[in-house]
């Protein structure tokens, strides 16, 4: 099946081979941000008592975070690459944000998985070791701008390493847990882990 | 949902060669693709395809599309493909594939946008987002009509309007930009009335409470509608919506 060639088709030009390399395989270029979300989009406001981040569970001790005291952390500049499963990926975007390497440290996980979850009822799984060393971020500003309301904001999991969907909109917290359990989409016929290098899109993938 | 599955969810197929059987046109910038697959699975309404292509070079292009037909087109599946102009898989549906030519495709993929026979369910869609509607309807339709299941469609024009010959009474359109003549029927945009009309439609008034909406358009689209059905007292966790993004 590998040798099948679609007839008449050219594809768009090509990218230049430094583009070409950092778009994994099934993907395609994009440069709008295309908003996908499962249900109607939820209202999610910071002012005072309205907005926190809680991380609890198998943890040492269970913290919480308003928006306020969020907003005392160390922010950062994440540049970095984004890949949607539906196939596209967008290249070079940036968001702002506190990584979550200092908020897992304050709760001590004492396993090595989490659910994520959101306002609206969202969920999502990942193992602790993708959302440590760097590479994830609470984020609350993409490309300069306060993070839009469809996009997640006030404020998102950013986890560029792997498919889109694993960074979860509106996110309200995370529950570490000594067992993997299938988040929403990993419940619905996506991957467990979603790794677009890959190309994890798929329960048989 | 009162045992009612119409189809079982079996594990998504692999990457597969189907044959295009037959080409329709639905409007000048949207076609549809009924696909002959050596390895068929029944989907359950809503579910997509993976569709990709191949250049000589080996360079490829991946999409997803929804399936239009029902599943009990056995060994066949219906895509409808919207003409998008700046597209690369769209333009070569329908500027290049014939009837004959082989297409890759793997699926049927997702279990969230899909109709596993709950009722009574209000679907929502703008434009092509009608589409994976439309396979509910037909579904719905030839396994069990007495479901309660209602459509509302928002389309530009009558010219616009595809899968004509699928929309029943239980269908309730409207035109956004040119009603067609001696229409005295909904225009404009969807608003509250018009969920209300659908809801209460041929005199037996749903609880919205009741109601589990599917909703599909653009992202505008999608956000309007969903906002209107909780307006209406439909219940959050029983919207289910899906944005067709620009994917090309």
């Amino acid at each position: 099946m590998n040798d099948f060639v679609s007839r008449g088709f050219a594809g768009r030009p090509r990218e230049p081979e430094e583009l070409a390399e950092r778009i994994p395989p099934g993907q395609h270029l994009e440069r709008d941000f295309p908003v996908l979300t499962a249900g109607p989009t939820p209202e999610v406001g910071t002012e005072p008592g309205e907005w926190s981040l809680r991380i609890d569970g198998m943890v040492a001790e269970e913290r919480e975070w308003s928006w306020e005291e969020l907003g005392t952390l160390d922010f950062e500049d994440v540049p970095c690459d984004i890949h949607c499963v539906t196939s596209w990926s967008k290249l070079d975007t940036s968001f702002r944000g506190v990584p979550l390497d200092p908020l897992l440290e304050a709760v001590e996980p004492l396993a090595a998985y989490a659910m994520v979850y959101s306002h609206g009822g969202y969920t999502t799984n990942l193992m602790i070791e993708d959302l440590t060393d760097g590479q994830a971020w609470i984020v609350t500003e993409h490309e300069g701008e306060p993070l839009a309301r469809d996009h997640g904001g006030p404020a998102r999991l950013l986890v560029p390493h792997l498919y889109f969907w694993k960074s979860a909109k509106w996110v309200a917290g995370l529950r570490v847990m000594d067992h993997d359990e299938p988040g929403f989409w990993e419940g619905n016929g996506y991957h467990n882990r979603g790794d677009p290098w890959k190309e994890e899109r798929y329960w048989t993938d | 949902m009162d045992g009612l599955t119409p189809v079982t969810q079996r594990a998504p197929g692999r990457w597969q060669i189907a044959t295009v059987t037959s080409i329709r046109e639905q409007t000048a910038g949207v076609k549809s693709f009924r696909l002959g697959l050596p390895m068929w699975m029944p989907h359950c309404p809503g579910q997509h395809y993976d569709v990709r292509l191949t250049a000589p070079d080996g360079y490829r292009a991946q999409r997803s599309y929804s399936v239009a037909s029902s599943p009990l087109d056995e060994g066949e599946i219906e895509l409808t493909v919207d003409r998008l102009a700046d597209g690369e898989v769209s333009p070569y549906f329908h500027d290049v594939l014939k009837e004959g030519d082989q297409l890759e495709v793997r699926g049927p993929f997702a279990s969230y946008f899909v109709w596993h026979g709950e009722q009574p369910a209000l679907l929502i869609g703008g434009g092509s987002g009608v589409v994976p509607l439309i396979a509910m309807l037909s579904h719905r339709r030839r396994t069990m009509p007495e479901l309660g299941m209602r459509l509302v469609y928002s389309v530009r024009s009558a010219e616009d309007v595809i899968h004509a010959d699928e929309l029943g009474d239980e269908a309730l359109l409207t035109f956004t930009r040119e009603p067609p003549a001696g229409w005295s029927g909904p225009a404009g945009r969807i608003d509250a009335a018009l969920i209300e009309a659908a809801l209460a439609q041929g005199g037996d008034r749903w609880d919205p409470a009741s109601v589990t909406a599917f909703i599909c358009g653009s992202t505008g689209f999608v956000e309007a509608a969903s906002g209107l059905a909780l307006e209406a007292g439909v219940e959050p966790g029983r919207i289910r919506t899906e944005r067709f993004g620009p994917s090309g």
